[in-house]
């Protein structure tokens, strides 16, 4: 029998089987959930400016990452993040939250491990590509924009 | 001598009988449907442990203490136990078989292995090694978690057609005397159907169960409707209804006696999605409901098709398939001989 033939036909039913999230409805949680998150995120910032009326703008966006990260990473450890997370998806992973939230949540579980070779070595299991391609990518963005300029383009 | 009856089954001659089962099984699994066959649970999932890993062990140990209290048994009555979990080097069998100082056959058959050693005891029993055995199975949510996929905090999405790892250990014995049987049983070949995505399980183990179910029906000429209930381990609906259309076109036809353990597991508002899953899915079901019914008489044959992805997240990574197993066991009521 011919099992490639087998075995693309199964996928192909497979697929159709499965029963598929509804992205419209993904695409409005992430957007509500994401939204929240940014709108708290200058929310943070306009008190602050308003308290310090002559603070740098890139200080203020610093501050504004510092609250976001303290704040998620305590909803990690008293387990709530997740939930938030598995109903907004892509709205709490992209901004700076998702980041802390996957260090954070490692650093919890691999705790047991001992503190070296737990914490220590598997807190950027899941940060750690993100942060190799991070600059692998910037690398590449950063060598076409200096050709770029080069030719003037930019 | 015990016969080999076609391609796969082999018929039991000297039949061992279930004496007794056990289970204990975590809060989720103890609030689902099947909440009230369970002999025990407890809410607090690390059960007094500092790791998922070490809990699960403990769950092991309350099973066993369960099952060999309701069979008045001491630890040295048992000749040796059968058993396994889906963490690495089945740590929880291991540890668990450490400290009840009982000889242990460790397997591996991912979340086939009640099956798995239902049917490896039984043949040996039947053969003359041992008279009273034990077989464990379990499984862990928190511990699978943490081998398989993320860190339980992480916050990610659950596909739609993803399932569920139960909590819970189920024990069972065998020996001899009055109860129900185990008649036959046949080993499955390792099916891959190509499925690599490892959070759709069911449509994976499908055609484990698939293969094994059919060459058992053909070697022993039998069909679906002959046995009062067919149990799969942990197909969960996706994978269930995949069974029986892959049965359907081969013109078997799983009525209302086929029940999936792990679809059974939990109700739709405890969002499993496709259900339970994990070895100790068709261990705990079967220690509980399933053989409750057999000893009430209420079901006289069955057939349970424990189902197992033996996935490795290495192997996954480096771009291989899911390949998978079933087994089956036949148990059943047999009529008391009267003797002459």
């Amino acid at each position: 029998m011919n099992n490639e033939k087998r075995n693309q036909n199964y996928l192909k039913y497979v697929e159709q089987k499965s029963p598929k999230a509804s992205w419209f409805k993904s695409l409005f949680h992430a957007f509500l959930i994401g939204g929240a998150i940014c709108c708290f995120g200058q929310m943070c910032g306009d008190i602050i400016k308003s308290y310090f009326p002559l603070m740098d703008i890139l200080l203020i966006g610093t501050w504004i990452n510092v609250i976001v990260i303290t704040l998620t990473i305590l909803l990690t450890a008293f387990g709530v993040f997740d939930k938030i997370a598995r109903f907004g998806g892509a709205g709490t992973i992209i901004p700076i939250s998702g980041f802390a939230n996957s260090i954070s949540s490692c650093a919890i579980e691999f705790k047991k491990e001992g503190l070296v070779f737990g914490l220590g070595a598997k807190m950027f299991y899941i940060a750690g590509p993100v942060i190799a391609n991070g600059v692998a990518y910037s690398l590449i963005v950063g060598i076409v924009y200096y050709i770029l300029q080069i030719l003037a383009v930019v | 001598m015990n016969r080999k009856i076609g391609d796969q089954t082999f018929e039991l001659v000297s039949k061992p009988t279930i004496i007794g089962t056990g289970c204990f099984v975590g809060e989720k699994e103890a609030y689902g449907p099947m909440g009230k066959y369970f002999d025990g649970y407890s809410s607090d999932d690390t059960l007094g442990q500092d790791s998922f890993e070490k809990a699960e062990r403990k769950f092991f140990e309350r099973a066993i203490n369960i099952a060999l209290r309701k069979t008045r048994l001491k630890p040295t009555d048992i000749d040796y136990m059968i058993g396994g979990d889906i963490l690495n080097q089945l740590v929880s069998t291991n540890y668990t078989a450490r400290d009840f100082q009982i000889p242990l056959i460790g397997v591996y058959g991912a979340c086939s292995t009640m099956s798995e050693s239902l049917a490896l005891a039984s043949g040996l029993m039947s053969g003359g090694v041992g008279k009273t055995v034990l077989c464990l199975t379990g499984s862990h949510f928190s511990a699978a978690e943490r081998q398989y996929r993320n860190p339980l905090e992480f916050g990610n999405q659950r596909q739609t057609y993803s399932q569920w790892t139960a909590t819970g250990a189920g024990c069972v014995i065998l020996g001899s005397g009055d109860g129900p049987k185990i008649t036959k049983i046949a080993f499955g070949k390792v099916t891959d159907y190509g499925v690599s995505d490892i959070a759709n399980m069911g449509a994976a183990m499908a055609p484990a169960a698939y293969q094994v179910l059919k060459a058992f029906f053909i070697d022993t000429k039998t069909i679906p409707r002959d046995y009062d209930i067919i149990a799969t381990g942990d197909l969960g609906k996706l994978g269930s209804d995949i069974l029986r259309d892959l049965l359907m076109k081969d013109g078997y036809y799983l009525g209302q006696n086929y029940m999936d353990c792990g679809h059974s597991l939990f109700n739709s508002e405890q969002k499993t999605f496709q259900g339970g899953s994990g070895a100790g899915c068709s261990a705990i079901v079967f220690s509980s409901y399933l053989f409750e019914k057999l000893k009430n008489k209420e079901i006289n044959k069955m057939l349970l098709v424990a189902t197992g992805a033996l996935m490795s997240t290495t192997l996954n990574q480096q771009g291989e398939t899911i390949p998978c197993v079933a087994h089956v066991v036949e148990i059943m009521n047999l009529k008391e001989k009267v003797n002459g």
